[in-house]
């Protein structure tokens, strides 16, 4: 992929969304995305932890990207990604106790998510501060996206609807157990499902992709 | 003799049962982008156990005898990933000066590593499970090397496989590894409930 030094913000923002969207086109942060889209919810939450950790990790490392000696640079970036992450996560802590508790160790884990050190890499280390606040939120929105589309999936076809909170459910298809016509797939919310339907996604992309051209 | 029975179903529940890569999605990037060729799944695979666990030893040091101590749980995250950075460069230049041939087989596996999940994973893990024995954390940091290991060579005996047989244009490379890999999580399920 060949990535001029200087971007627009236009070209940063259409880029996070949608020509390079994480997972789909770069393969990036493939661990969070299987684990937490076993509902939407948990997918949610996790998409703006990482929207909030890219977007401030973006500003820290344009802010100081002239300072910065290319071996210590890594280094550097995974301090201020960890900084970030402790803070989400201590936000998580204490206002959403029961989704951090089922979020678990997959939180601390945004810090290795490699989309993040490679925005940092490619495009934080070589622009400016408004650009690089762009881009961060564009690809969060992008992976966000992603973890909501597949995490709707499987939730939908593991228990028939999906659920916001104890009294908000979205019914879609009538579960067999609530009197309707639905069996639940239970192994959409195993690990199985997961590899399964992203694998599939990832075909169905390619095959919208090869069509345009 | 208990001990060394725990340690033991420890490490075969570590690799067969809650083996990292099949249920808890970790390190799944270098297990879908490293495993092209055996060989190389290979050498990334004993980089990553080797690394796994020394820094799983350490930061279980650290952890116990700093951290909880002195109560600075909130500097945990930081700690850990400067250990596991420091550990892949201290591995690195000591092979570079010790083993030249082995330092040349790993290559460019030992820098990436740095951003493998199972092994920060795995720091996280244990301090979740609340282990509180030394040899336990090494055991399991060990058996959560060898399982990533095993998951990885798997793999890619399948895809060389996979390699000669005709697959539809659009499930080419990436989607097809991971329907795959997606089959092989089913097959692991079967271990479930072995020990409990």
């Amino acid at each position: 992929m060949s990535q001029s030094n200087e971007m627009t913000v236009g070209q940063a923002f259409m880029g996070g969304i949608w020509t390079e969207i994480p997972v789909l086109r770069l393969m990036l942060g493939l661990c969070p995305t299987l684990a937490v889209t076993t509902s939407v919810k948990s997918g949610l939450t996790m998409g703006l932890c990482v929207i909030f950790v890219l977007v401030c990790s973006n500003f820290v490392v344009s802010i100081m990207r002239n300072l910065l000696k290319p071996h210590l640079r890594i280094m550097m970036f995974t301090l201020a990604i960890a900084t970030f992450v402790t803070i989400a996560d201590m936000y998580l802590k204490a206002f959403l106790p029961d989704m951090s508790e089922k979020l678990g160790a997959y939180i601390p884990l945004i810090i290795v998510n490699c989309i993040i050190i490679a925005r940092a890499e490619s495009c934080a280390a070589k622009n400016g501060p408004i650009v690089s606040i762009v881009d961060g939120l564009a690809m969060g929105l992008g992976f966000t996206m992603v973890l909501c589309f597949l995490a709707s999936i499987r939730e939908v076809l593991a228990t028939g609807c999906i659920s916001f909170s104890d009294s908000a459910v979205l019914t879609i298809l009538n579960p067999i157990d609530k009197g309707g016509w639905f069996t639940p797939w239970r192994g959409m919310v195993m690990p199985v499902g997961a590899f399964i339907t992203l694998g599939l996604m990832l075909g169905a992309v390619n095959q919208l992709n090869r069509k345009k051209m | 003799m208990d001990t060394l029975q725990a340690l033991l179903l420890g490490f075969i529940s570590i690799v067969l049962i809650n083996n990292f890569v099949f249920t808890k999605f970790l390190g799944t990037c270098p297990y879908l982008g490293v495993s092209g060729r055996l060989d190389m799944a290979f050498g990334m695979g004993l980089a990553v156990t080797f690394v796994t666990t020394l820094a799983g030893a350490l930061t279980w040091l650290i952890d116990n005898l700093f951290l909880i101590p002195y109560g600075l749980e909130i500097t945990r995250y930081v700690c850990y990933i400067l250990v596991i950075a420091g550990a892949v460069q201290l591995v690195e230049m000591y092979l570079k000066k010790f083993f030249p041939p082995l330092y040349e087989s790993f290559g460019i596996f030992l820098p990436l590593i740095t951003t493998n999940c199972v092994i920060l994973g795995l720091c996280l893990f244990l301090n979740l499970w609340e282990i509180r024995s030394f040899p336990t954390a090494v055991v399991l940091s060990f058996g959560a090397g060898i399982g990533f290991t095993m998951a990885i060579c798997i793999m890619a005996g399948i895809r060389e496989e996979l390699e000669l047989v005709d697959i539809p244009d659009c499930l080419q490379g990436a989607p097809i590894t991971l329907i795959t890999a997606g089959l092989l999580t089913l097959g692991f399920m079967g271990f479930a409930g072995m020990i409990k």
